[in-house]
């Protein structure tokens, strides 16, 4: 019920908004965000607090057919991988949609729509439990975001929107031909079709594939999910797109739709193929560790500091990627995916402050050119503090949220390897190169004429800024309820990959 | 066979309508008539005479499947006359036109009917002869007169083929009637002399030229483009859906070429066909700047997938099948019915009329990116369950090369298909251009779009429908 719920509720606000008119669209789509993230909240406590009975599971978990021709169910349940992005997503809409309070969009009822419409599709794809289902939802959420980026972006908007759409939609289908091939080799159930159910398609995957086949399914998945990420060499359209999306749209690209593809990278790839992965997981953590450092490489050299972030997005992506491909399928360790679903959550935090960091800046000096900066300090001390703290957990000092998740994945990776973990560990050291002399070169110095006029703080930056910090700060010193709330379901995960492997 | 003479005298009437001057009501006349057409056709469905309803000595058959195909391809038509009774009404020779399509619209009903292969080729003639004439109906432009030739003269060629293969099956079984030939087969499966392929592949070629798949498809872009639109939206959504049915009847069910020997042979060649249709249509298609030629490619890809389907030979197809003609029919509506408005508005169908669309008007601009994103394959619209479907009969069958090259050829498809949605949304309108959309046409659109993403949303509505009769048939796998 919960679950469906929250599927729900955005997209009825969506609809509503669609038919509502312009300046009321924004406050309505807030309450709706805060209205989820309320009942995300909700959620979370329940699952802490209430015993795993049946009132639990009918409250958590719905499954309703809803194509019986082709044995296509409405299958979706919350368990604490889940948890954390919902929560995730419930957190960051709101903050974004409050970031972008003071924008004048041109028809600003279609906007917030295709915002709501996206965080439906987001939580769908978190929640599903049928294979098909994932998919549509997967698709479903590309199209807002396509929408967003072509109607309200930068320059050259069109090809670069439509390289991301097209791309984006070449990974997806490859995981669409994988799960088909998935689907025909479950067992035909009493309605007379295959199975979509995840439990079903994960024996199926296991068990009836030929290695052939697996390997055909695990490089279908991880393509599709590489590009999402993306993860090197895949990259290429991201750091055009996240430059030239609305503001809104880049927060809500690189603070929840990459994270569906780590995702489902932990959910559906990993116990579908383990043989497989057993097999050609190591060269896929090769590549992540590329995609780190060369994601890195690529920050310290930028000259915008939109695109800076992007890439350096690229890099931490890497490094939780790593974390999650370095699972070690014999004895079933799980800092990796621990750290990874920590990492997912404060990455999401930070990378939105960033970018909301990155629109002040342009709205204020009027560019984002960091060598025609400097000294913004001089005229605005407050938001060079909360700059300061959101970029220390960008860089995962201790006591903010990324050292967390960072801790925990490097730990993972060492365990497999410490040659890969000391390449990826270098992201530490160039994490802090450039995000340091980035601020060292737009916020310290001299002030010059560009940043002269920089205007205090409004009160809604001031809010959201200050939400954001407050999240760093949190989750840094006490990220206890995040580690508690996924520990039983990321064991019994780890259980299941390492028991069904059939090599050995 | 009570709808067919029932469509029948609704041409003749139409006709009539000239002559005593009831002109002005025709339109309301064709469709209530066309309305009782759907109602008799859905009137066989309970049709209790164990053996179906036979006809013409049975060399017609009206059972279930035919059911289901005929309703698709009557209310294809019932929109298709809501979309363009305002064209129609504005060229003088409306009653002609009028009963033109209705008697091609007959042969593409026989189509889903015959049991024997003198009526496959009457239901293909009767289909397309009409279609040759319209094709040319705008006698004083010269595009419109190349169109009509070079149709006319190919289909002549490809329905030569067809007779000769016909002849040469005859030749090889013995007998006209499918019901007669299959057991023919079955019994003699070992010793078919060479020449009974001969009269397959002959068979096929007139048939794939008829559906505009390669390498039999050079006449679909100049025909397409030359045509009046109204009658392209009509070949490009009734008469593939009357040839795939044809195939179908004919490749597939209880049809006599799928014993195993001769599946055998005619497999390997329709899937190289579809692959090489895959690839020539949406390539093709990329290149366009002429939006009508553009959906003439577009709708050879599209009978790609369509064939596809066949050459996957699972229980499966014929349901994929016909999930996939209203899918398609539905959204190529809507997209024919935008470019209308377009070219009546703009004068022609380059692709750069539709600049700004999204600002000058919105509701063309809305529904015409749901009929795209529906023949692109993006979900949750109904053109993404038709390819799903399809791909899933492939898959199921071992075609997995074909399903790739599929997917691979529908990103090319998207690039397409996208470019009109980015001219709409992102770049600058022409000036002075006034989009005035008739009630009628506004209607249509409406129900049209919400069509596809219903469609797209519960596709079991559809999908439903064969369960209760023969159509899905146990094949060996």
């Amino acid at each position: 019920m919960i679950t469906a719920l929250l599927i729900g509720l955005p997209l009825i606000a969506a609809l509503l908004l669609l038919f509502s008119s312009g300046e009321g669209a924004k406050k309505i789509a807030l309450v709706a965000a805060i209205a989820e993230l309320g009942l995300a909240l909700f959620a979370f406590w329940f699952m802490r607090t209430a015993p795993r009975d049946e009132v639990y599971v009918h409250r958590m978990v719905m499954d309703v057919p809803w194509i019986q021709s082709i044995g296509v169910h409405f299958n979706v349940a919350l368990d604490g991988i889940s948890m954390v992005l919902v929560l995730l997503t419930s957190f960051l809409v709101p903050v974004i949609i409050l970031s972008g309070f003071e924008k004048k969009y041109d028809n600003p009822s279609l906007f917030y729509t295709l915002v709501l419409f996206m965080q439906m599709a987001l939580v769908g794809v978190f929640v599903a439990r049928d294979g098909f289902l994932f998919y549509v939802f997967w698709e479903l959420a590309l199209i807002p975001i396509y929408f967003i980026c072509l109607l309200w972006g930068g320059e050259n908007r069109g090809k670069i929107t439509f390289k991301f759409f097209v791309y984006t939609l070449a990974g997806s289908l490859f995981m669409l031909a994988a799960l088909i091939l998935v689907y025909i080799n479950t067992p035909v159930t009493l309605s007379g079709t295959h199975s979509f159910e995840i439990n079903a398609l994960y024996d199926a995957g296991q068990h009836a594939l030929t290695a052939n086949e697996q390997t055909f399914v695990f490089f279908s998945f991880f393509l599709a999910f590489a590009i999402k990420m993306p993860v090197f060499p895949f990259h290429t359209w991201q750091p055009d797109t996240y430059v030239t999306a609305p503001t809104q749209g880049t927060m809500l690209l690189s603070g929840i739709m990459l994270k569906m593809g780590t995702y489902g990278l932990i959910r559906w790839m990993l116990p579908m193929t383990p043989d497989a992965f057993a097999v050609w997981g190591p060269c896929l953590v090769v590549l992540s560790v590329i995609s780190v450092v060369y994601a890195s490489g690529m920050a310290i050299v930028q000259k915008d500091f939109k695109r800076l972030i992007a890439y350096s997005s690229i890099a931490h992506v890497g490094l939780i990627s790593a974390g999650i491909l370095s699972f070690d399928v014999k004895t079933g360790t799980t800092e990796g995916l621990n750290g990874a679903i920590i990492q997912m959550f404060a990455h999401g935090v930070n990378v939105v402050g960033l970018f909301f960091i990155a629109d002040i800046i342009l709205k204020n000096a009027g560019t984002r050119e960091m060598s025609k900066l400097g000294g913004i300090r001089n005229v605005s001390p407050q938001f060079a503090a909360l700059f300061l703290i959101v970029l220390l957990g960008s860089v995962a000092l201790p006591l903010t949220n990324g050292f967390v998740g960072e801790f925990l994945l490097l730990n993972g990776i060492s365990q497999y390897s410490l040659w890969a973990s000391a390449i990826a560990g270098t992201t530490v050291i160039l994490g802090a190169v450039y995000m340091l002399r980035s601020y060292q070169v737009v916020m310290l110095g001299e002030t010059n004429s560009t940043t002269s006029g920089f205007a205090a703080l409004t009160g809604n930056e001031k809010a959201v800024l200050f939400i954001v910090c407050a999240a760093v700060l949190a989750f840094g010193v006490y990220p206890k309820p995040l580690l508690d709330i996924m520990q039983n379901d990321v064991n019994d995960l780890a259980k299941l990959i390492t028991s069904n492997l059939t090599t050995h | 066979m009570k709808a067919i003479l029932l469509l029948s005298g609704l041409g003749v009437l139409a006709l009539f309508a000239e002559l005593f001057k009831f002109r002005k009501a025709l339109f309301a006349l064709v469709v209530l008539g066309l309305l009782g057409t759907i109602a008799t056709a859905i009137s066989y469905w309970w049709y209790d005479d164990g053996d179906f309803a036979r006809y013409f000595g049975g060399m017609v058959r009206f059972e279930g499947s035919s059911v289901v195909y005929s309703v698709i391809m009557l209310a294809t038509t019932l929109l298709w006359f809501v979309m363009s009774s305002d064209y129609l009404k504005r060229e003088t020779s409306e009653t002609d036109h009028t009963a033109l399509i209705l008697f091609a619209l007959v042969g593409g009903l026989i189509l889903t009917c015959y049991t024997n292969l003198v009526m496959l080729f009457l239901g293909i003639e009767i289909l397309s002869i009409p279609l040759y004439v319209l094709a040319g109906s705008r006698k004083n432009e010269l595009n419109s007169n190349e169109a009509a030739f070079k149709y006319f003269l190919l289909g002549a060629f490809a329905s030569a083929f067809l007779l000769f293969g016909i002849a040469l099956l005859f030749g090889a079984t013995g007998t006209f009637d499918m019901g007669v030939m299959t057991d023919y087969i079955r019994e003699n499966h070992e010793h078919l002399p060479a020449f009974f392929y001969g009269g397959i592949i002959m068979l096929l070629v007139g048939l794939l030229f008829k559906i505009s798949a390669a390498p039999f498809h050079f006449w679909a872009p100049d025909v397409y483009q030359g045509s009046p639109t109204v009658f392209t939206a009509f070949m490009s959504t009734v008469v593939k859906t009357a040839a795939i049915v044809a195939i179908l009847r004919l490749f597939h069910m209880k049809g006599p070429f799928i014993a195993t020997e001769v599946s055998d042979y005619w497999i390997p060649i329709l899937g190289v066909c579809v692959g090489l249709t895959f690839i020539i249509g949406n390539f093709s298609a990329a290149i366009q700047t002429s939006v009508k030629r553009m959906f003439a490619f577009s709708s050879i890809s599209h009978a790609g997938f369509l064939l596809l389907a066949i050459v996957a030979a699972s229980a499966f197809t014929p349901k994929a099948i016909i999930y996939y003609t209203i899918a398609y029919s539905v959204a190529s509506i809507v997209a024919f019915t935008v470019l209308i408005n377009i070219i009546k508005a703009c004068g022609s169908d380059n692709i750069e009329n539709f600049n700004g669309l999204g600002k000058k008007s919105p509701l063309l601009a809305v529904v015409m990116s749901i009929a795209l994103l529906s023949l692109a394959g993006i979900p949750p619209t109904a053109g993404f369950f038709a390819k799903y479907y399809v791909l899933t009969a492939a898959i199921g069958s071992g075609h997995m090369w074909l399903a790739v090259i599929g997917i691979l050829t529908s990103l090319v498809g998207v690039y397409y298909y996208f470019r009109i949605i980015i001219a709409m949304y992102f770049k600058e309108p022409k000036e002075g251009i006034v989009f005035t959309v008739s009630a009628q046409h506004q209607a249509l659109l409406f129900v049209t779009a919400v069509a596809t993403i219903v469609l797209g949303l519960l596709p079991d509505l559809i999908l439903n429908i064969g369960v209760r009769q023969e159509i899905v048939d146990a094949l060996p796998h």
